[in-house]
Order: C-alpha cells, then sequence, then structure tokens
C-alpha cells in the first residue's frame, strides 16, 4: 500500500511518500505504526509521541484502532493547523 | 437539501465579493451572507511568511464533507469555502468561508461551524517563516481550536 507523511512527520522519515509492504500480522492502524517505529531511526523519531499522530485511510480520518483491511492509501500526520 | 456547494483549494488568493456575488447573483431568496476571511498576521513583525502544506485529494474532499454537513444542519442556499496552500504573506487571505440562507442566524452559525471544522479536520499545516530567518518551526495545534470543533459534536 501506499504511504504518505506530511509535516514534521515528513521531515523526520525524510520522504513524503513510499511504498510500503507490512507482514500479514498487521492489521490496525496502531500496529502499521509500531511495525513503521522498527524500521529505523528516522521512523522511530516520526512515531516517538504516537499519541499525536493522526491518520487517514484513503482520504477519511480514522482512529489508532482502525481496520487497515483494504485500503490503498494511508497517511500519518499531525494534528491539523490549517484554517 | 439544495445548497449550491463550492469548495476550492489553490495556491492563488481569491476575490471574496466576486465568490459571494457567484452565490446571490439572481437570487431573490437569500436574505443573509454571512462571508469569513482568514488572514495571515504578521505576529508583531517576526512573521514574514506562512507556508502551507496540504494533503491533495483529501483536503478538498474533507472541506466538501464539512459544507455538506453544515447543508445537513441549516438550511443553507449556498456555501463557499476556499482554501489556500504554498507561501501566504502577512496580510494575505488564506481561508474563505461563505454561506447564504434566508435568515441570518443559519448564516452565522453555519459559517462559524464550517471554520471550527475546517480548523481541525481539513488536512493543512502552517509552518513560519520568519523575517530574514526562512523556514522556522510548525506550527501547533490549538486547545482552543479542538474545543471549538468538539462543541458541534455535543
Amino acid at each position: 500500500m501506499k504511504a504518505l507523511y506530511f509535516s514534521w512527520v515528513r521531515e523526520r522519515i525524510g520522504k513524503a511518500e513510499e511504498e510500503i509492504v507490512p507482514p500479514e500480522n498487521i492489521k490496525t492502524v496502531a500496529e502499521l505504526m509500531a511495525w513503521l517505529s522498527g524500521q529505523g531511526e528516522n521512523y522511530a523519531a516520526a512515531f516517538a509521541n504516537i499519541k499525536t499522530m493522526r491518520a487517514a485511510l484513503d482520504h477519511t480520518h480514522v482512529r489508532h484502532d482502525a481496520l487497515i483491511q483494504n485500503a490503498w492509501e494511508i497517511a500519518f500526520f499531525p494534528p491539523m493547523t490549517g484554517g | 437539501m439544495s445548497a449550491r456547494i463550492l469548495v476550492r483549494v489553490q495556491k492563488e488568493g481569491f476575490d471574496a465579493s466576486a465568490e459571494a456575488a457567484v452565490l446571490t447573483q439572481g437570487r431573490g431568496d437569500i436574505g443573509a451572507l454571512v462571508s469569513f476571511t482568514g488572514l495571515c498576521r504578521d505576529e508583531g513583525g517576526v512573521l514574514a511568511a506562512l507556508e502551507i502544506e496540504h494533503y491533495p485529494g483529501m483536503a478538498e474532499e474533507e472541506i466538501n464533507r464539512a459544507a455538506l454537513e453544515a447543508a445537513s444542519r441549516w438550511p443553507l442556499e449556498g456555501v463557499v469555502a476556499i482554501h489556500r496552500y504554498g507561501l501566504i504573506r502577512p496580510g494575505e487571505p488564506i481561508v474563505l468561508a461563505i454561506t447564504a440562507s434566508a435568515h441570518r442566524g443559519e448564516a452565522f452559525a453555519a459559517a462559524s461551524f464550517l471554520m471550527d471544522y475546517l480548523k481541525t479536520e481539513a488536512p493543512f499545516w502552517k509552518r513560519r517563516h520568519l523575517a530574514g530567518k526562512g523556514a522556522g518551526d510548525w506550527v501547533e495545534a490549538a486547545a482552543q481550536d479542538h474545543a471549538a470543533a468538539q462543541k458541534w459534536r455535543a
């Protein structure tokens, strides 16, 4: 699936998007974040404060316990500051 | 629900009165038009610009969801919601929310709802550019904005 990163999440990871292939046993957004955290120091830094991280599956905001299922795109970002 | 809904995410500026005219032109049934423009502040002279990052695709969809929800909560005739991205200088407009209705109460409430929703749910992130220093820190989400958005969920 495609993973997108925004704002300081993008900066800490060092890329705006990538194709990721998480293991079969990763079912939820929280599990995916834990798995990504183990992919390198940059990922660990980006996901250091899981509580503040926001996620969207296929352009829709989701909670951390949401199931990823067949989503084609997941995005991670800090709380929004538009308007 | 028959409200006319116009949503745009763009780099360019906008003309609030021209956007409002799109909703009111040729209409005799609109008694109230509320137009809110959010501008970039210079924060006492230290801010040179705001850089606004967005999530293309989702940004438009999320603003559209907000406009549709506003139109389902209040009897609106029209909604315009425009949000800019890119580098924006102090004094320049960032966001526009216009609501048109038969009566002012609904138009005011819907515009307020739309802005509260945009601030906390639309995928945009602001970063400060300081005078003479270039790109600085990311703006942190304000607790009061979150609280303002929560009150509509009650």
